[in-house]
């Protein structure tokens, strides 16, 4: 099985700051890892290469430091790499960006699945990965917690929903997004850190990617980031005192007569 | 202190480091109040080719010596002293095969034990035969092509967990410590069985349990070396694994000064941190300057191991037995700096203090080592005369 693992390279999120005139992430002096969904991501790869065989690919869009998110791939086991970059993808929204992963998946030549984290961890919107999916044509499942069946010609797995999971059969090749119950990320290993220090990340940029400048970056967006600000809490507040039994109680009334939360029969 | 390492000894750890905090750590206090063996964790470090590390590279392995060994060890045991004895236990049983298995016997054991897909235990013990080993009695006799042990071993490391082990048992009485030869028997054998489960004051997340021979019928190609070569197996094996018993001193010592700084530095009392008071620096400072010292011979000692040294008995125990009363030490003062937080399971040092015990007496008592250090120096006294 070909796998393509698309990994995105985000500030550490413990210490990000946001630049208060342009609205967007300060990345300047802040440590940048794998976005951390990512890392799921490779790891079911990592798994489903252990079951059945085959080989994974770690595609990144960014600029050129994002090689060293990829490095990290290699360093998890991962078998080749691929930096998108190109002073035309700056700017870009979660559609450009993947009109430009697409287009580098779609030449790696047979890929059966392309995996993607829920969403990144900077910009939160969890578009990129059924955006890839549609550009190409695949059909894909999001939030996949968990495998049940893999074979050639499809994948069963599991979809985390809110009340519980659904079991979807996905023919392949297709994409899934998965969340963090797919299994703890495995460390990076001694051999893997040995490859990655030679390891040197093959790029392309938009042209050989066959894009024009007017689909990728900000100019191939169809959204911009108007203003980004820390939301303040409003609403009615309500103290309650006394036991906690009695405190407990009333909490759990005000959440269901505010239909916050629902009683199951 | 910069030891100088070369960037692939930084590598390994760097990554034994963050295994230790992401995985070992919040997983340590759990795993000692249980008892339980740390299969996830042991399955994590196969993952990241730890069991690698000392395997020749012809089998796979990453070709390092004592010194990455220990580097590996001494991170470990910084956050759990029973996970990094179930992994060091592993390298003890493979040296065995490594220093004296034939050809057919590296390729067939060495690249399971590095994958992590066995691990490995190393049985001499037993309970008569602790620190007089020649006092064994589990033997072995040659029948045809194949060999008969009978007797069991206690206290094995891995035992019930390894799916290699090397065992030492008798092979003609007669011969004295000549009459002994290590084995390698393997889980599933005919008559090869794993007695009760130990349990045991610190290193909890360890499993150690006695192992039982009944007619244990196995081919005569699983001899190490050649018959009557047990003791020298056992010591050459010894030899090349006790630096590595002193990292896990350095490991745990280090563990306990990084608690007990930590905690001075927040703990106020008559309205200053304690650590501003000297009594208690003092014990900070005797610490921090006696785990330097261990750590400098253990190092020192792996290097000179890994430089090809022929006779290095009396500098493997010496790396062995200093560290080991370091961490003692530096781990029951670590509680008293934390007081009665310290003497708390809610806190990390009182195990670290059970922990810290064993590394005095396994793999060769302390008392031993000073025999041994004792002997070495009789012997150069004698040269020099």
């Amino acid at each position: 099985m070909k796998i393509a693992v698309c990994i995105k390279q985000v500030p550490d999120t413990a210490n990000v700051k946001l630049d208060p005139e342009t609205h967007t992430l300060k990345r300047e002096g802040v440590e940048s890892i794998i976005n951390p969904f990512d890392l799921f991501a490779l790891e079911a790869a990592l798994r489903l290469r252990e079951q059945v065989g085959g080989e994974i690919v770690a595609i990144s869009m960014g600029p050129p430091q994002a090689e060293a998110v990829l490095k990290e791939a290699i360093g998890y086991g991962v078998d080749e790499c691929l930096l998108l970059s190109d002073r035309a993808f700056a700017g870009a929204d979660t559609w450009a960006t993947t009109a430009a992963l697409a287009s580098g998946i779609a030449g790696l030549g047979e890929v059966d699945l392309v995996v993607c984290g829920k969403q990144a961890v900077d910009g939160d919107t969890a578009q990129v990965g059924p955006g890839i999916a549609r550009r190409l044509g695949l059909p894909h499942v999001a939030f996949v917690k968990g495998f049940r069946e893999v074979d050639g010609g499809r994948l069963v797995v599991e979809r985390q929903m809110d009340d519980g999971f659904d079991v979807v059969a996905l023919p392949l090749p297709g994409l899934i997004t998965v969340v963090r119950e797919v299994g703890e990320p495995r460390p990076p290993s001694l051999k893997g850190k040995m490859r990655a220090k030679k390891y040197e990340v093959p790029t392309k940029g938009a042209a050989e990617l066959g894009l024009t400048p007017e689909q990728v970056g900000l100019a191939g967006s169809f959204t911009q980031v108007v203003k980004v600000f820390a939301p303040t809490v409003s609403g009615d507040r309500q103290r309650l005192e006394g036991p906690p039994e009695e405190t407990g109680a009333q909490v759990i009334d005000a959440l269901v007569d505010n239909q916050v939360i629902m009683l199951g029969g | 202190m910069d030891y100088f390492f070369t960037e692939e000894q930084e590598m390994i750890r760097d990554l034994c480091r963050q295994i230790a905090e992401e995985r070992i750590k919040p997983a340590r206090a759990e795993l000692d109040e249980k008892e339980q063996f740390p299969s996830e964790i042991m399955k994590a470090l196969a993952q990241a080719d730890l069991f690698q590390i000392i395997i020749p590279e012809q089998y796979g392995g990453l070709g390092g010596g004592c010194l990455e060994n220990c580097i590996a060890v001494e991170e470990l045991s910084r956050a759990c002293c029973g996970v990094s004895t179930s992994y060091a236990a592993s390298f003890l049983g493979a040296y065995p095969i490594l220093l004296y298995g034939s050809e057919e016997q590296k390729e067939k054991y060495l690249p399971l034990i590095g994958s992590g897909e066995q691990y490995c235990a190393f049985a001499l013990t037993e309970s008569a035969a602790g620190s007089d080993a020649s006092a064994i009695a589990t033997e072995a006799a040659k029948d045809g092509d194949s060999y008969v042990l009978n007797g069991s071993k206690q206290w094995i490391t891995n035992g019930g967990e390894a799916g290699v082990y090397t065992v030492v048992a008798i092979t003609d009485r007669s011969k004295g410590p000549r009459g002994a030869t290590a084995f390698i028997v393997e889980q599933g054998d005919e008559g090869f069985s794993v007695g009760k489960k130990e349990t045991k004051l610190g290193i909890r997340a360890s499993a150690t349990a006695e192992l039982i021979f009944n007619n244990c019928r196995i081919p005569a190609d699983r001899v190490l070396g050649r018959e009557g070569l047990g003791f020298v197996v056992a010591m050459r094996t010894f030899d090349k694994s006790r630096p590595g018993v002193g990292a896990q001193a350095v490991g745990v010592a280090q563990g306990a000064l990084d608690e007990a700084g930590a905690f001075a530095r927040t703990r106020k009392q008559f309205g200053k941190p304690i650590i501003t008071f000297q009594a208690v620096a003092h014990m900070l400072a005797d610490m921090a300057t006696e785990i330097e010292a261990a750590r400098a011979l253990v190092y020192a000692t792996a290097r000179y191991i890994d430089s090809g040294a022929k006779d290095f008995s009396k500098v493997s125990a010496m790396a062995k037995v200093f560290p080991s009363d370091v961490a003692m030490r530096a781990t029951t003062n670590a509680v008293q700096v934390l007081g009665g937080h310290g003497y708390m399971r809610d806190y990390p040092v009182e195990k670290m203090m059970r922990d810290a015990k064993i590394l005095q007496i396994y793999e060769g008592t302390n008392q031993i080592q000073r025999n041994v250090i004792g002997q070495e120096l009789n012997k150069e006294y004698g040269r020099k005369k």
